[in-house]
């Protein structure tokens, strides 16, 4: 058994596979992050830092004529949403009700991937620097006119390709610019999804967190999200009524290309 | 050429099965074969042979790496409690007890070895 407790928890192995799947259902869908940047690991719950190869100069050395340096790395972050769950839920589910009610574990997976999206794409004070905090090109909107769209898309391609950063290019949009695009034909009844798609030789994905758009380059070794922990249910505790659960992961992200991607406002 | 790394009757085995049970004999071979050279290196005198055995049992590294990783791919179960072992620091014994416990004997439910829900990386995944 593991930091996670999951054998104390009063779920039978069962519904452990049954909780399991559900969380894996809610969460792929809006994990934006994890299809466009580098993934690796994961290195366990006790993997701490990730190397970042730089140093910082110590200014008084323990003896004359040495110097020292102090290795710098990037420490991981945790995410955690808590959730209850009706032991008597859990029992129907026990005697394969197809309709358990597991809508709070569905809540945690939905917050648990918009918190991913945000921290990766805009950043977290202090402790992640996001894609579009460290692009270097701005001005690009998106705006509401959805036949605009294929502009500043393109213009965010030759932006990256003069800064000799290659394709192909994925873009993670926002819940509403994503419906939008999904939900348009352009002049001619040609959608503009199959367009854009076009333009940047790669996927859209469904970004739940992401405000406007992100463009970025897939060509690798820009973007890298180290996870520690990946995400994965753990037990709080118990009473005769509910099981409190979690969802957890550990994480670091890191920027190696900054021009490598480019934000358009909504 | 015989066919003794076969304890059943071949024809009665499937293909599966007797490719594993062949990588099985290869990894066996590439391990004596280490310990062959190991031996040889111990006594010999000449630097020059020395060199090219040593350079010759790196080889055979090789190859054993290559046959264990093939065979694990292959064996999730094993794939597993190996994890749990190599490349561990600390008591060998006790990461292959602990090891051998958590994939065996399983812990909740259905989980990967780490207790997560396996997600991992997604490019390629793009709805």
């Amino acid at each position: 058994m593991n930091h996670l407790l999951r054998s104390h928890a009063p779920i039978s192995d069962n519904v452990w596979e049954q909780l399991d799947e559900e969380a894996r259902e809610r969460l792929t869908p809006g994990l934006a992050a994890r299809k466009l940047v580098d993934f690796s690991g994961p290195f366990g719950w006790e993997h701490s830092a990730t190397n970042l190869g730089r140093t910082t100069p110590l200014s008084s050395p323990p003896a004359d004529g040495v110097q020292g340096r102090q290795r710098r790395v990037l420490p991981l972050v945790e995410l955690r949403v808590d959730f209850q769950l009706s032991r008597d839920e859990l029992r129907d589910a026990d005697r394969g009700a197809p309709d358990a009610d597991l809508e709070p574990l569905d809540d945690a997976a939905h917050q648990m991937a918009l918190a991913e999206n945000v921290a990766v794409f805009h950043g977290w004070a202090d402790a992640v620097t996001g894609i579009a905090d460290a692009s270097p090109h701005d001005g690009l909107r998106l705006g509401d006119d959805t036949n605009e769209y294929p502009t500043p898309v393109a213009e965010a391609v030759e932006k990256m390709m003069c800064r000799g950063v290659t394709g192909p290019y994925g873009m993670a949009l926002g819940r509403e610019q994503y419906r939008r695009v999904v939900e348009t034909a352009e002049h001619g009844g040609y959608l503009l999804l199959d367009h854009l798609r076009k333009i940047l030789d790669g996927p859209i994905v469904w970004a739940p967190g992401v405000r406007g758009a992100v463009v970025v380059s897939l060509r690798g070794g820009d973007f890298a999200f180290e996870s520690g922990q990946d995400l994965s249910i753990g037990y709080d505790s118990h009473d005769a009524d509910v099981v409190r659960l979690y969802l957890e992961e550990s994480f670091s992200f890191k920027v190696a290309t900054p021009e490598a991607a480019v934000a358009l406002a909504d | 050429m015989g066919f003794d790394q076969y304890h059943e009757p071949p024809d009665e085995l499937p293909a599966a099965t007797r490719t594993f049970a062949r990588l099985c004999a290869s990894l066996t071979e590439e391990a004596e074969a280490i310990g062959w050279y190991e031996q040889r290196i111990a006594i010999e005198t000449d630097p020059e042979a020395v060199a090219v055995m040593r350079d010759a049992v790196g080889e055979e590294y090789k190859h054993f790496s290559m046959d264990l990783e093939f065979l694990l791919r292959r064996t999730p179960a094993w794939r597993e409690i190996a994890q749990g072992v190599l490349f561990q620091p600390g008591d060998i014994v006790e990461h292959g007890e602990e090891a051998e416990e958590e994939a065996l004997e399983g812990g909740a439910g259905g989980e990967t070895s780490d207790g997560s829900l396996g997600i991992g990386g997604l490019r390629g995944v793009s709805r």
